[in-house]
């Protein structure tokens, strides 16, 4: 039988269109319109879920956002698994395929919820912290048996199909919420002329008016929203999200919105399609305009399927034309939800009494209830609910609530469904993100936002103001007051008129109380996604834990998926009343982002794999490609690591690469090293006090190379920097620290010395920097240069100017090999043309591209440092070794002169930077091993350095490394050891860093 | 996220275009050759840490570049003037129980 | 004390757990202790305990501004770990990790301290030279640890994107097998729990205004509640340190940041030990309700908010998307942020101040859970002693003048 819980007629849904879909196996059918909730119930599913903790039955129990027991995994495949959907909120759509997640066999016979029953005793909360500590190590053992237990859905275990996008937004006015308040808003704000974005949850506008009985200007209240949505579309400026939930409000009115684009469609965004959005919006004013959520009463065995709140029954019976039961029985304290009953009657179904915890309601929904011939038990409540898979019964009592008693045994009335209303609590959860304390309000029973800094407004029922006519007023007016606060001239406007009835307050009643108190009563919940019941708190306050937040996360309540939304007020009371405070005493736990759940994907948008971080490369990369470059991650570039040919292995290319500079002539794709334009008149003072060594006598034409140091005397970055002219310097730096040293001379000179006439441009990716390194690039250069390459006319050290491969170009001759190498700067458009020229030219002599792995190799067969591999921060000059680099005698107090010459900087037996061979040639340090002086030493060892560069496979032919010493450089020609992991050890002499060529002739031919 | 007015620029922008760079007013000595290693080190470490008004430093780097002052609330992160380097804030720690709350942000056009 | 034990738990379940006992008094405060601690978070609890557990000093009170375990110690992400690179942190580190492993016996209380492995991934060559250099120097100072290569990574956790298509493909990571997670807030309940049952007086809504000198020595604090005498007196309010100082009198080398975290919906269990980037800038684990608890990057700004700025949440899902492409479709549920102390050197400050009798422990930054016993083990034999224990001594404020640092972050170690 299909949909036997439909009614006949009514509800929003589009009755022609029928879709199917599966719930744990079994096909159902539902139709457009409908919430996979209202689906469920229409098929008279009574079993959703099992709970968390005890394993209990469990049935939707609210129709939005603030559901905690219709969690569920959608998905068809399992690439498009979706873990913890609430079917409340999932729209309809053919071929649904939903399973709930908890239950073994399946959630109608459990067998954990035998196991529920019986060890539900044992686990109050806190239990674990109780037990599971003996013997020591079994806690592990344990623990994989809870973590059997843990979660509601799963994760996918296949990669996501689909695309995210972020989107970026200025608007003036913000509306969050298209229910009556919002949209008046919405049309205030929007007829000035501001630009508004208006973002709700749900699948349609229109808020508490979706399933309302009320009529605005006589008409159904729904033909008042189309008005006003049709008159909003026709603004230019003004832009609908519906499907999306402003999630998070952080500073500065910088607010999240998450758009669900199709998840209304299936599970998988149709082709070329966005699944989810996530705007990033920055509002000049907000309103908030986001209702109150009805909260629930406490009673025993609340939890039953065929408990519901009260507004969701209403939702279900007039949005949907589903009746999720046959025989109500409603139990209440305010006046609003007698509306249920009204709902529940028109519907042609039957109203078994209410239960009203006022003694004497006189309100203008009570009187129409009566005067249709509802029962109504006044000064009662239900106690509890009987049933185990399906509500079959409730106990009526009365109650008396100033002594928190039942004052009669009361009466047993069958009944498949219980509605319940404990009243309304303004959804203050944007309006406190940033802090602001919600504060309470006796007279509607519930906490509204307190001060905050934000430039926002609240209308309506997040402000404790719940008449629809005033609701509209409220919202009309805020949203006048947001427009004109952002600028606008407000445009007056009529409102329609709602009808006016007498509404009675609601009566504080949180906990129902029971004759056998709380702790024996059957189970009383206050949050069911979390099976906190109101015994857990009242022993939790027993115990000891009297802040609210305490008690939240002793007993987890407000934790699960839905922070609370309907058990924080109610746990919140039952604390006070425990603990004999007041519940504004108790106070509120902090709300935090998000307000409903965000996808991962949403968030993080386009941002991952390639665009996770722009790559960049250099203008070379086609060429590199072709020649079949291995890559290495250097920053954000991505740079040659070295050049296999005819399936070498690293070492084997490296070997041969070497050789291939240290015999002929190589090329070395040098343009990811940072180069940074410096001009001005003082440009050679800003050097000197930014360099350690000194620049005063550089003269043009020339080239030195400097280090940098931080105020503390440590080196940071180092690089080689040239003389353009008297007032022009060009400088290189660490690939990886260019944007960093670019900032650093800016801090300086712009709030340092702002006296210093000097300026800085970045140039980095205008040139492309091709170094060819050893003997034969003076012959192959000569070929393609105009450039006087004479050892005398352009010596070491020096630059020049001049055409390369018919382009101009700056030739640098400095050597990071140690051989003769010249160092050829273009633009980075002309730079291919120039390689390809080079290549040509160089056949003859063998030329052979290398990576950074035999740039590496080479510079350390000389002993040239690498900031960042060498050093880690925490070095000197003269821990390195390059004492010569050290300008003592400059007048002026350079960066880091004064930091290296405090007490610890200048002690003896700092580490030092010293060259290391191993004494067995083929043996290789690993970069990185530690190195100790005695190697019998008992654990834990006295560690006296570490290896910072190795290399087995290199031009010299024997291993090699170099490395820091305590010490090291008045310890030449001791020994030093590096046990392994393996426990072998390797055995090393400490010899000078310079390995090769010490004298350095080889760059000088 | 925080909306900061370059005084450069002269505009507010998003957060994700600057880089905060600390306390701000803490000049180089002079001569850090006099400095005892005590003076040096407060020079270089030690801070305010206010839970109040902060004074600190910023970076345009997605923008102009430039650096600039801003005095902010670290407790509730509100932004009350930002200003040039060399010169002195209006909102102080003295003076903020009597200056008014900004009704509008700096720079904001309405 | 009321012991536990599944025996205890059965017995309560008889009489519907209405006889639990209270875990902690909640006394009037005493006109002087011998010593008071400021701060009753994770740190200041376990140094109230170990003052009384191992140096007999029970005339002790911790006095807490809001409620017990309320600061970072409530908004971590959890892990422990030791494995850090210098000798001085390796140590100290190391001796919280001994205590931890039988801290729920010791207190009698579960913790839930589970050792399930910490991952720091490798994405460049650089990377596998500081880690060698981490796990090299761990294993020499007796701390595990494992150095991976990508294939071994890939092998032992599911789901990690170890292929080349990443932006910064994982070339390797080191592991320490010892290192896992625990349960925050029963960390700091357990402790005060025992704390008090040996006679420490915890004293919680109760706010420390200032400190009182006699002729320049602190002998004890002005509160919200009065003035509460103390001989000794150990400030430990981490975020909140810079403005205790400055109530004493002086400036630490101390700025407090926002440091954010978050959690996804609670899933079935898909990731089983903690896995750290550094490159990609993201951590993430997952506690036994089934949540990934995720962690973030601090704000570059100084910010007592307990809140930072969206786009290090946003970065920090980038992270983890490109780390786990498989959570792509998991949603995150909340996020939250503490206020962390951070120093120069990402180490601590366990020190003597410049007012004699004025201890301060405090400095954790990113990484203060994980040494909560031993930062309170150290920091109670220093406060009974009157002198600094030698694990804490390389801690002094003084290494910020004389410029004996112990560098962590330019060691590359993560610091979280």
């Amino acid at each position: 039988m299909s949909q036997t819980h439909r009614l006949p007629n009514g509800g929003r849904v589009d009755r022609n269109k029928v879709l199917t879909f599966t719930f744990n196996g079994q096909q159902y059918k539902g139709y457009e319109g409908d919430s996979l909730a209202a689906a469920l119930l229409a098929n008279g599913v009574d079993i959703i879920g099992r709970s968390f903790k005890y394993s209990r039955p469990r049935g939707i129990y609210a129709a939005g956002a603030e559901e905690p027991n219709a969690v569920l995994q959608i998905g068809a495949t399992e690439a498009t698994q979706i873990p913890n959907v609430r079917a409340t909120q999932q729209a309809l759509y053919q071929g649904l395929v939903a399973t709930s997640t908890n239950g073994w066999p399946n959630v109608n016979t459990d067998m954990m919820g035998i196991l529920g029953k019986v060890g539900g005793k044992l686990m109050p909360p806190g239990f674990y912290y109780k037990t599971f500590m003996y013997p020591k190590s079994f806690w592990m053992t344990y623990e994989k048996y809870i973590r059997k237990a843990a979660g509601l859905g799963r994760s996918p275990t296949q990669n996501d199909p689909d695309t995210y996008d972020n989107m970026n937004h200025h608007c003036d006015v913000l509306i969050v919420g298209a229910g009556p308040a919002g949209l008046a808003a919405a049309l205030a704000a929007a007829r000035s002329g501001a630009r508004v974005i208006v973002a709700d949850e749900q699948e349609e506008f229109g808020g508490s008016l979706l399933d309302s009985r009320e009529s605005l200007d006589g008409k159904p209240a729904m033909e008042w929203v189309a008005k006003a949505i049709a008159e909003l579309k026709g603004l230019p400026d003004v832009k609908l999200l519906p499907r999306a939930t402003v999630n998070g409000y952080h500073d500065h009115n910088f607010l999240t919105i998450h758009e669900r684009l199709t998840d209304h469609l299936g599970d998988r965004a149709p082709i070329g399609q966005v699944r989810q959005r996530l705007h990033r919006v920055r509002a000049k004013r907000v309103v908030l305009a986001t209702g109150a959520c009805e909260r629930p009463l406490v009673y025993g065995n609340n939890d039953v399927p065929g408990n519901m709140l009260a507004g969701a029954v209403s939702t279900y019976v007039r949005r949907y034309g589903v009746a999720p039961g046959k025989k109500l029985l409603l139990s209440t304290n305010n006046d609003h939800a007698y509306r249920v009953a009204l709902d529940w009657l028109d519907a042609g179904q039957n109203v078994v009494a209410v239960a009203d915890a006022r003694s004497n309601p006189r309100g203008a929904l009570v009187e129409e209830a009566r005067a249709k011939g509802i029962r109504i038990l006044t000064g009662s409540a239900v106690i509890e609910a009987r049933g185990t898979k399906r509500v079959t019964g409730a106990r009526v009592a009365a109650i008396d609530l100033k002594t928190h008693s039942v004052t009669s045994p009361g009466e047993w009335l069958e009944c498949d469904l219980v509605a319940t209303s404990g009243g309304y609590s303004p959804v203050v959860h944007l309006a406190s993100h940033l802090g602001g304390k919600p504060t309470w309000r006796e007279d509607i029973l519930g906490f509204v936002p307190g001060e905050a800094p934000q430039k926002r407004v609240c209308v309506g029922g997040i402000n404790g103001v719940y008449g629809l006519g005033d609701s509209l007023a409220d919202g009309f007016e805020g949203g006048v007051r947001a427009a004109s606060e952002a600028g606008f001239k407000a445009v007056e406007g009529v409102l329609p008129k709602a009808l006016n009835q007498l509404q009675e307050a609601t009566v504080a009643l949180f906990h129902v109380p029971h004759e056998k108190g709380t702790a024996r009563a059957p189970k009383q919940f206050v949050d069911l996604q979390n099976d906190v019941t109101a015994a857990a708190i009242e022993l939790a306050t027993r115990e000891g834990f009297e802040s609210v937040e305490h008690v939240k996360r002793y007993t987890a309540l407000g934790f699960g998926t839905d922070q609370g939304k309907l058990g924080n007020v109610n746990g919140l009371a039952i604390a006070a009343r425990s603990l004999n405070v007041t519940i504004p005493q108790m106070g509120t736990t902090m709300f935090r982002p998000n307000y409903t759940p965000v996808t991962f994907g949403a968030i993080a948008g386009r941002h991952c794999g390639h665009i996770f971080e722009p790559v960049r490369y250099t203008a070379l990369q086609a060429w590199h490609v072709k020649q079949g470059a291995e890559f290495e991650d250097v920053g954000q570039w991505k740079r040659p690591w070295y050049f296999p040919r005819n399936g070498e292995d690293l070492h084997a290319a490296v070997k041969r690469e070497c050789q291939a500079v240290r015999d002929s002539v190589g090329i070395l794709d040098a343009s990811t090293l940072g180069k940074i334009d410096i001009q001005g008149p003082d440009a050679r003072e800003f050097l000197n006090r930014i360099y350690t060594n000194a620049w005063t006598k550089l003269d043009v034409g020339k080239a030195r190379y400097g280090l940098m140091c931080k105020e503390d005397g440590m080196v940071f970055d180092d690089g080689v920097t040239a003389c353009l002219a008297d007032n022009h310097f060009v400088m290189t730096t660490t690939t990886g620290g260019a944007a960093r040293v670019l900032q650093w001379l800016e801090i300086y000179q712009q709030t340092e010395w702002p006296e210093l006439k000097v300026y800085f441009t970045s140039v980095t990716d205008h040139y492309a920097t091709l170094t060819l390194s050893g003997p034969n690039s003076r012959k192959l250069l000569s070929e393609v240069t105009d450039i006087d390459l004479d050892r005398e006319a352009f010596p070491f050290m020096t630059w020049k100017e001049g055409l390369v491969a018919g382009v101009p170009a700056r030739v640098f001759r400095i050597s990071f090999t140690g051989e003769l190498s010249y160092e050829v700067n273009i633009q980075a458009d002309y730079a291919m043309g120039v390689l390809e020229k080079i290549v040509e030219a160089g056949k003859k002599y063998n030329l052979t591209p290398y990576g950074t792995e035999t740039m590496h190799v080479l510079r350390a067969e000389k002993g040239f440092i690498i900031v960042g591999q060498d050093t880690d921060g925490s070095m000197t000059p003269d821990d390195l070794n390059m004492g010569w680099c050290v300008g003592r005698t400059k007048p002026f107090s350079w960066l880091g002169w004064r930091g290296m010459n405090r007490e610890d900087c200048v002690r003896d037996q700092r580490k030092q930077l010293v060259g290391l061979k191993p004494v067995n040639p083929t043996q290789w340090l690993p970069e990185g091993a530690q190195l100790v002086f005695d190697p019998k030493q008992t654990i834990p060892m006295t560690m006296v350095g570490h290896v910072t560069s190795s290399y087995a496979h290199n031009s010299l032919g024997y291993s090699f490394a170099m490395g820091v010493v305590k010490g090291g450089l008045k310890r030449i020609g001791e020994r030093v050891f590096s046990p392994q992991a393996d426990g072998s050890v390797i055995e090393a002499e400490i010899v000078s860093s310079v390995f090769f060529d010490p004298k350095g002739d080889r760059q000088n031919i | 996220m925080l909306h900061i007015f370059c005084p450069h620029c002269g505009e507010l922008r998003s957060e994700e275009e600057f880089h905060a760079s600390g306390q701000a007013h803490i000049p180089r000595p002079l001569d850090p050759n006099a400095c005892t290693d005590k003076e040096w080190g407060d020079y270089m470490f030690f801070r305010d840490n206010p839970r109040g008004l902060h004074h600190e430093l910023w970076n345009h780097v997605a923008g102009c570049r430039q650096f600039f002052n801003a005095t902010r609330n670290t407790v509730t992160y509100e932004i009350l003037e930002t200003y040039l380097i060399g010169t002195q804030p209006q909102f102080t720690e003295q003076a903020a129980s009597v200056a008014p709350t900004a009704t509008r942000e700096q720079g904001e056009k309405v | 004390m009321q012991r536990y034990s599944g025996f205890g738990l059965f017995k309560h379940s008889l009489s519907h757990h209405e006889n639990w006992q209270k875990m902690w008094r909640t006394p009037t405060p005493k006109k002087v202790y011998d010593v008071v601690i400021v701060g009753g978070g994770g740190h200041g609890l376990a140094t109230a305990y170990y003052l009384a557990k191992e140096h007999g000093i029970t005339n002790v009170a911790v006095v807490e501004k809001g409620w017990l375990g309320g600061g970072n110690t409530a908004r971590n992400t959890t892990i422990v770990r030791s494995n850090y690179l210098w000798d001085e942190s390796a140590h100290l580190y190391e001796h919280a990790m001994k205590l931890w492993e039988g801290l729920s016996q010791d207190l009698n209380y579960n913790v839930m301290f589970s050792q399930r492995g910490v991952y720091n991934l490798c994405h460049t060559l650089q990377d596998i030279r500081d880690s060698e250099r981490r796990v090299s120097a761990n294993r020499l100072n007796g701390v595990d640890g494992e150095l991976l290569d990508g294939k071994q990574v890939a092998d032992e956790i599911p789901y990690l994107d170890c292929s080349k298509n990443t932006r910064y493909p994982i070339i390797g990571a080191t592991v320490q097998r010892r290192g896992g997670v625990a349960r925050h807030d029963a960390v700091a309940w357990g402790f005060a729990r025992a704390a008090d049952a040996l006679g420490v007086d915890l004293i919680q809504q109760t706010e420390v205004l200032g400190f009182r000198k006699e002729n320049g020595v602190c002998i004890g604090v002005e509160t919200s509640k009065g003035f509460i005498g103390a001989k000794r007196v150990g400030v430990v309010t981490a975020g909140n340190s810079g403005h205790m100082a400055r109530q004493a009198g002086f400036r630490l080398p101390v700025e407090s940041h926002p440091l954010q975290a978050l959690v996804s919906e609670p899933i079935k269990p898909i990731i089983d030990s903690v896995i750290m980037s550094n490159a990609v800038h993201g951590y993430i684990s997952q506690s036994d309700k089934g949540d990934l608890v995720i962690g973030a990057g601090i704000d570059g700004w100084v910010g007592y908010g307990q809140r930072g700025s969206y786009p290090v949440i946003e970065h920090t899902i980038q992270a983890i998307v490109e780390m786990f492409p498989v959570l792509s479709r998991v949603r995150m549920n909340r996020q939250w942020g503490g206020i962390v102390d951070t120093t120069p050197d990402a180490c601590p400050i366990i020190s003597k101040t410049p007012v004699p009798n004025l201890f301060f422990n405090c400095g954790w930054g990113t990484g203060g859970f994980k040494a909560t016993p031993g930062s309170g083990n150290v920091f109670a034999a220093s406060l009974a002693k009157g002198e600094m224990h030698p694990l804490a001594a390389p801690f002094s404020i003084d290494r910020f003048y004389n410029g004996a640092l112990i560098d962590e972050h330019g060691a590359a170690a993560v610091a979280h």
